[in-house]
């Protein structure tokens, strides 16, 4: 216990210690693609951090194309049996 | 096809009813001229902010980025609403922050101690994060990176559901 270091002497606040932060991160490194096969221990935090704002980054880019495209495409296709389709196949 | 589909209440199955919902209402808002390239700006509006709603929707207020996000989303339209095409005045996000960190219950916390540089690096990638994740500013840091990694698993379900859209609709 004494190897951790934690900051559980405030009373009233609620405590965050060290370890929970690293499972925390190393469990935000599973999540991005880029990281995934790296051992944990060669990834340092902050650059778990800076690969966690770029996914987002670049998935918040992807959301703005797909709907620019689906705008587009709107405004081509008018029919509605094609709505029912995509619906049914989707949700199936 | 994956057997997420087979559970009714799955967050994806959730996200594309919903959505599609909302696609279909915006279809059927089109006037007459529907590709001028200012009405195909207006939808692309309309649809991502639909499929942001959508999302914090099947996420319901079960998160803080969830909540955040339906807050932003709610008064942004309303101030479209009260003040026409021109954009109002922009209101205060400390409203905003107030009402989330009533929710969070939780004090800001000091930032953890660790040794060398990367604390300094980790500090300020923190702080970025904090910007793109919705609500991030009025979080600490654990309930932060808790929030992050679901932000992020739904914003890659929200992706491939459109993009499987996207391409039935140019098949």
């Amino acid at each position: 216990m004494s190897s951790r270091r934690s900051r559980s002497r405030q009373s009233g606040v609620s405590r965050i210690t060290d370890d929970q932060i690293t499972d925390l991160v190393s469990k935000l490194q599973q999540l991005i693609p880029e990281l995934r096969g790296r051992r944990s221990d060669k990834v340092s935090a902050s650059k778990i951090l800076q690969e966690t704002c770029n996914c987002i980054r670049s998935l918040h880019r992807e959301v703005d194309d797909l709907s620019d495209r689906l705008s587009e495409l709107l405004a081509s296709t008018d029919t509605d049996s094609e709505q029912a389709a995509i619906i049914r196949s989707l949700l199936m | 096809m994956n057997p997420q589909h087979l559970n009714a209440s799955s967050l994806k199955s959730r996200f594309t009813r919903r959505f599609l919902r909302a696609l279909t209402k915006i279809n059927a808002q089109k006037p007459i001229s529907s590709s001028s390239p200012r009405e195909i700006f207006q939808r692309y509006g309309r649809i991502k902010a639909a499929a942001d709603k959508s999302m914090a929707n099947s996420v319901r207020s079960r998160r803080t980025w969830s909540r955040a996000m339906l807050w932003k989303l709610r008064s942004r339209s309303y101030r479209q609403a009260s003040s026409g095409r021109r954009s109002a005045v922009k209101t205060s996000t400390t409203t905003s922050h107030q009402a989330i960190r009533k929710k969070t219950n939780h004090e800001k916390e000091n930032k953890p101690t660790k040794t060398g540089e990367d604390q300094v690096g980790f500090v300020v990638q923190a702080d970025e994060l904090r910007e793109l994740v919705p609500g991030g500013e009025a979080m600490d840091l654990c309930n932060l990176l808790d929030e992050t990694a679901h932000y992020i698993k739904c914003l890659t379900t929200q992706v491939q559901v459109m993009k499987k859209i996207v391409d039935f609709y140019s098949l």
